[in-house]
């Protein structure tokens, strides 16, 4: 069975999609990627499409759901890595996969990721005092 | 220089292969990044429509001329319970499934040319083409 590897850093959980996905291996993916983030207690997830040569609606839609799930569960989405020509045909196809975060690369994402981390540890801290 | 292929689809992994198939066609004959990106997005959404709605066809890929250009042509057939309201399913956010319902709309809007046959408990005959810039 054809799996996508969830590798563990710190609080964030990263992910490289490296193959054509099918609808199946997609939904396995959401569905292992929503279980570690509360195993693993994540605060932050990072998938990187940099080697997906097309997002579809099918695609756009399990990036939405992690993201969504993520946020219930109190962890942050950002996806990386997406390619110009992706871009332009996801507008096109009207998809503007909502409530996702995006960086342009996995070192910008990875920014991304600890600057809400650490925005939000500020903040309970103020609340503490 | 016509050739086509013929595509059996009846599952997800099938629908894997047209998008594979397709990509290398619409390499081989010089398409921009941009339009095999579009153009491979497109036969991705129709062949899961076909796949999931239709109960499974096949996808014929052709490669066509129209000097000096060149295309690439997919037809998607199935033997399905069709399709009613066509502007309604070509509408987005419409859907019967559990996906996005931009299928069928965004694929008319990715290819450059798009037709669609669809007669209740018959099938459906989805047509898409798209042309090198010369």
């Amino acid at each position: 069975m054809d799996r996508i590897p969830i590798l563990k850093l710190g609080p964030f959980l990263l992910v490289t999609i490296q193959v054509d996905m099918h609808d199946r291996l997609a939904l396995i993916l959401q569905e292992e990627l929503t279980a570690r983030i509360v195993t693993d207690g994540a605060r932050g997830v990072l998938i990187d499409i940099s080697s997906l040569d097309i997002v579809d609606s099918f695609i756009g839609r399990m990036l939405s759901n992690i993201a969504g799930m993520a946020r219930i569960l109190d962890a942050d989405t950002v996806v990386v890595g997406m390619q110009p020509s992706v871009a332009i045909t996801l507008v096109e196809l009207g998809l503007s996969l909502p409530g996702i975060k995006t960086a342009l690369n996995v070192d910008r994402g990875m920014d991304l990721l600890r600057m809400s981390l650490s925005s939000e540890d500020v903040a309970a801290r103020g609340h503490d005092l | 220089m016509d050739t086509t292929f013929e595509i059996a689809l009846r599952t997800q992994e099938d629908v894997v292969l047209v998008r594979q198939r397709t990509r290398s066609q619409a390499v081989a004959i010089g398409l921009s990044l941009v339009d095999q990106t579009k153009f491979v997005t497109a036969a991705s959404e129709l062949a899961r429509n076909t796949v999931i709605h239709g109960g499974g066809g096949i996808a014929r890929l052709e490669m066509i001329e129209a000097h000096p250009k060149r295309g690439i042509r997919l037809t998607f057939e199935d033997q399905g319970p069709g399709i009613r309201d066509i502007e309604q399913a070509l509408r987005d956010g419409y859907t019967t499934g559990n996906g996005m319902g931009l299928g069928l709309g965004g694929a008319r809007r990715l290819a450059s040319e798009f037709t669609i046959d669809s007669k209740p408990g018959v099938g459906t005959i989805v047509v898409i083409t798209q042309w090198t810039k010369q």
